[in-house]
């Protein structure tokens, strides 16, 4: 159960931004090989400042980022923390490069030097593991949201990274894209043991996560299992954050005198629990 | 006499080409002044198309739109008229903004009404107040403040022109949480101040949900569902068979009655589930 | 509206032209302009033409396509004739108002003008609506590469050009989004005298650019965060290859241009 990335005692600011409270202000987290991690945080929490330090995008100014143990301000091992650390951004159209789909997940790998029958293996594979095999000579700006999301997450995976962080991946889609985007990298984690650290504000996302952390002003203020940090509601709710709804309803029923087993999260085993208190 | 009324409204993109697309067909719509309506369906489910046509910017290929009675594209003069009486607000609107300071940036659309300087000054402030933007804002450039800043402006721009009508299409894409709320409430109190209609274009179920008092579900080109949130809440297998979500309290409120909890049919959001939950505690409950 | 401009656009098929490595066609281009430039004579011409009508028909591309894409340019046509048609020298007058004067050779040089514009604008056409905009940057690329050793920044050149011809769909599409959000507050870009329309473009151009910038930015992080580091140590996955079509094109083009030049030595 080693970490993949630490993040240790972090500051950070942006340049310009001497005289402002820093947006990175002593975030530690760990990250375990082969886990689904979520990282919650409302718009300015520095959430996605972090997500750019993990493949050495922004480097601390305070201080460091280990990927694999390599530190994220080693210049000459930038290339091996990125082929280590894949990123997605949140909006589809600024990460496609090429005009065919097939030529820009094959971006990264030529990238790397490899031979042009390594790349084609490659490409190929990514594309079936996001299920996008038979667009692959697609024109990019005629696919939907979710689908050039699956395109850009096939350009990370073929580079055969350990870890995919998303930066809010489906802030920009319509909820079938979101559940297309969400969908694939959790069979990517369950099936091929790729780390995913989702970055989001939708908390329905966390539901399924191996651990949660929720960010405000630059640090860390929550961490544990979800159903740990959805069972404090309140803490959450001075954050400015919202609870899966499944948690919301059950808190307003714990005020109204109901008890339920700590650690309900999911729509049966809330059912369940309702069904049980009321009879 | 509705505020908006379509008659057979039909349109047809790239008509005669081999990428011809029915995007709306026969559309049958009536529209009361101070509805608050929530547009619902999937991307390509024709629902962008048709509020296009609800300020002339889109014409018919077929059938007519009427505002307050008149047909909009009688005259093309009437048509770009109609563009100040139905405010239209895109998807990410942010990304419109243009003018050198914020407080231009608002007044472009009371600028192109041609009204007076006093005129203008006076409903760029009501609009910057609606929506929450401060005047300290005013003398700012648009590039120089938050996302969910530029957004506030874009939305004030569009309402500095009074329109009698306001469509807002996702209007809270890509907020969060809190960001949500805010804007919500923003569009809820211009309604009640001003008595205007509002047509709230969304995928979001939780939102629409909250706020709009009633749906109407596009598919394929057609209107599948008209009614209160009640009514087309209830019927979730339809939704769900379009491809649409249905907020999470009803399928929690499904699931219950499948455990014969009877709670009823219509909730739709947390607090009512809630209350009929307490409410059945009280009562006593038996299996 | 604006989504149906063919400019630039790529038509898929599987002609023989099609087929043809980019390099090939890059170069047979040029070889086609040298040659346009080179006739002199109704003669000329009229071998080029028909050439061109042949490619056209072997390349199966719809004919009215390329007319459409013609049409954004009827304006630079008409000035064209226009000019030569008023300012042409020699030749017996035909008739004259004011300052200007048409002359027989006045007429004549016209119509081999526009004869010439529109037969170099329809002869690119086929260039890039039977070959992808990523084929066409693989082989300039490779036909520039020579240049390096000159301290050239062809590799980069490259990939400005096949980034930039992505995003021309995606770039009309903003452009349209943001021209009916002006409207949708009243911006009006059709009526008005010329500088009251030039005006009436910022509300569109300010977000484009804007738009562009931003969108540049997070490609460039984009691009780095999937190891882009330039040119050096870069392999491509597609490469290309000439094949015996391929230099029997160019040596055909090259005999077919010293025809031309020939002929027209003759005057003809």
């Amino acid at each position: 159960m080693k970490p993949i990335i630490q993040v240790k005692d972090v500051v950070f600011r942006y340049d310009g931004e001497e005289n402002l409270p820093p947006v990175l202000n002593g975030t530690t987290l760990d990250i375990i090989e082969g886990s689904f991690v979520v990282i919650l945080g409302h718009n300015g929490s520095g959430k996605s400042t972090l997500a750019k330090h993990f493949n050495g995008i922004l480097t601390p100014d305070e201080g460091c980022i280990l990927v694999d143990g390599m530190d994220t301000r080693d210049e000459a091992r930038l290339l091996d923390i990125r082929r280590t650390v894949g990123m997605v951004f949140q909006n589809p159209d600024n990460q496609m490069v090429a005009s065919v789909v097939e030529d820009d997940v094959a971006f990264a790998p030529e990238n790397l030097g490899f031979p042009p029958d390594e790349i084609r293996t490659r490409v190929d594979e990514a594309l079936k593991l996001v299920d996008m095999y038979d667009y692959r000579l697609h024109s990019p700006h005629l696919l939907s949201g979710g689908q050039k999301q699956r395109v850009a997450i096939a350009g990370v995976i073929a580079m055969r990274p350990r870890c995919i962080v998303l930066d809010e991946p489906t802030a920009m889609l319509d909820p079938a894209g979101r559940h297309e985007v969400i969908g694939t990298i959790k069979r990517l984690c369950r099936e091929n043991g790729i780390t995913i650290v989702l970055i989001t504000h939708h908390m329905n996302e966390a539901i399924d996560a191996d651990r949660v952390f929720v960010m405000s002003n630059g640090k860390i203020v929550s961490e544990g299992t979800p159903r740990e940090v959805f069972s404090n509601v309140e803490a959450l709710k001075a954050e400015g954050l919202t609870v899966p709804d499944t948690a919301e309803l059950l808190y307003e029923l714990k005020l109204g005198g109901f008890k339920f087993p700590e650690g309900t999260l999911s729509l049966e085993e809330t059912a369940q629990a309702i069904a049980a208190a009321l009879k | 006499m509705p505020t908006i009324k379509t008659q057979t409204l039909t349109h047809v993109y790239s008509m005669g080409t081999p990428f011809e697309s029915v995007a709306l067909e026969n559309v049958n719509i009536e529209i009361a002044q101070g509805e608050f309506v929530g547009l619902i369906g999937h991307t390509g489910s024709g629902k962008s198309t048709f509020v296009q046509h609800l300020n002339g910017l889109l014409l018919p290929t077929s059938g007519r739109v009427f505002l307050d009675g008149t047909d909009l594209n009688s005259s093309k003069k009437l048509r770009h008229e109609m563009r100040f009486k139905v405010g239209l607000v895109f998807q990410y609107p942010e990304y419109q903004l243009f003018e050198d300071t914020v407080y231009k940036d608002i007044s472009f659309g009371p600028r192109n009404m041609k009204l007076s300087k006093s005129e203008i000054d006076e409903r760029v402030r009501e609009a910057a107040g609606f929506v929450g933007v401060s005047e300290a804002l005013f003398d700012k450039s648009p590039l120089e403040i938050s996302g969910g800043q530029k957004r506030r402006v874009a939305i004030a721009g569009v309402i500095a022109m009074r329109p009698s009508v306001l469509v807002l299409d996702e209007p809270t894409a890509g907020l969060d949480p809190e960001g949500c709320e805010s804007i919500l409430k923003n569009i809820s109190n211009y309604r009640t101040a001003t008595g205007a209609t509002i047509i709230l274009v969304s995928h979001s179920m939780e939102d629409i949900a909250r706020i709009a008092k009633r749906l109407i579900v596009f598919e394929g080109g057609h209107i599948v569902i008209d009614g209160s949130p009640e009514e087309v809440f209830s019927q979730a297998d339809r939704l769900k068979s379009i491809g649409l979500d249905v907020p999470i309290a009803t399928d929690l409120a499904t699931r219950l009655r499948e455990l014969n909890i009877d709670v009823p049919e219509c909730c739709y959001t947390v607090p009512q589930l809630r209350d009929a939950i307490l409410s059945l505690k009280k009562e006593g409950t038996r299996c | 509206m604006l989504k149906d401009i063919t400019l630039g656009q790529y038509f898929p098929g599987n002609s023989f032209i099609h087929r043809l490595d980019p390099r090939t066609k890059l170069i047979c281009t040029i070889i086609y302009i040298a040659a346009l430039f080179a006739a002199i004579s109704y003669v000329s011409y009229g071998i080029l033409f028909i050439t061109l009508v042949i490619c056209v028909a072997v390349s199966k591309i719809n004919p009215a396509a390329m007319l459409k894409g013609l049409k954004p340019l009827t304006f630079i046509i008409i000035f064209t004739a226009v000019l030569n048609l008023f300012y042409s020298k020699g030749g017996t007058e035909l008739f004259s108002f004011w300052v200007f004067t048409v002359t027989t050779e006045g007429v004549k040089i016209a119509f081999f003008m526009v004869f010439r514009i529109m037969m170099l604008i329809s002869g690119t056409f086929l260039l890039t609506y039977t070959t992808t905009p990523m084929a066409l940057t693989d082989g300039l690329e490779l036909l520039l590469n020579p240049l390096k050793k000159l301290n050239v920044p062809v590799h980069e050149f490259s990939m400005m050009m096949s980034i930039a011809l992505r995003f021309i769909p995606t770039l009309i599409e903003e452009a349209d989004k943001i021209s009916n959000a002006q409207k949708a507050r009243g911006a009006d870009f059709e009526t008005g005298k010329l500088t009251e329309r030039a005006k009436a473009l910022l509300p569109l151009l300010v977000p484009l650019f804007v738009s562009a910038f931003r969108r540049a930015d997070e490609l460039a992080i984009a691009m780095e965060s999937r190891c882009y580091h330039g040119g050096e140590g870069r392999t491509r996955m597609k490469k290309l290859k000439m094949s015996l079509s391929d230099i029997l094109t160019m040596v055909f083009s090259a005999v077919f241009l010293a025809g031309i030049i020939f002929i027209s030595r003759l005057g003809l």
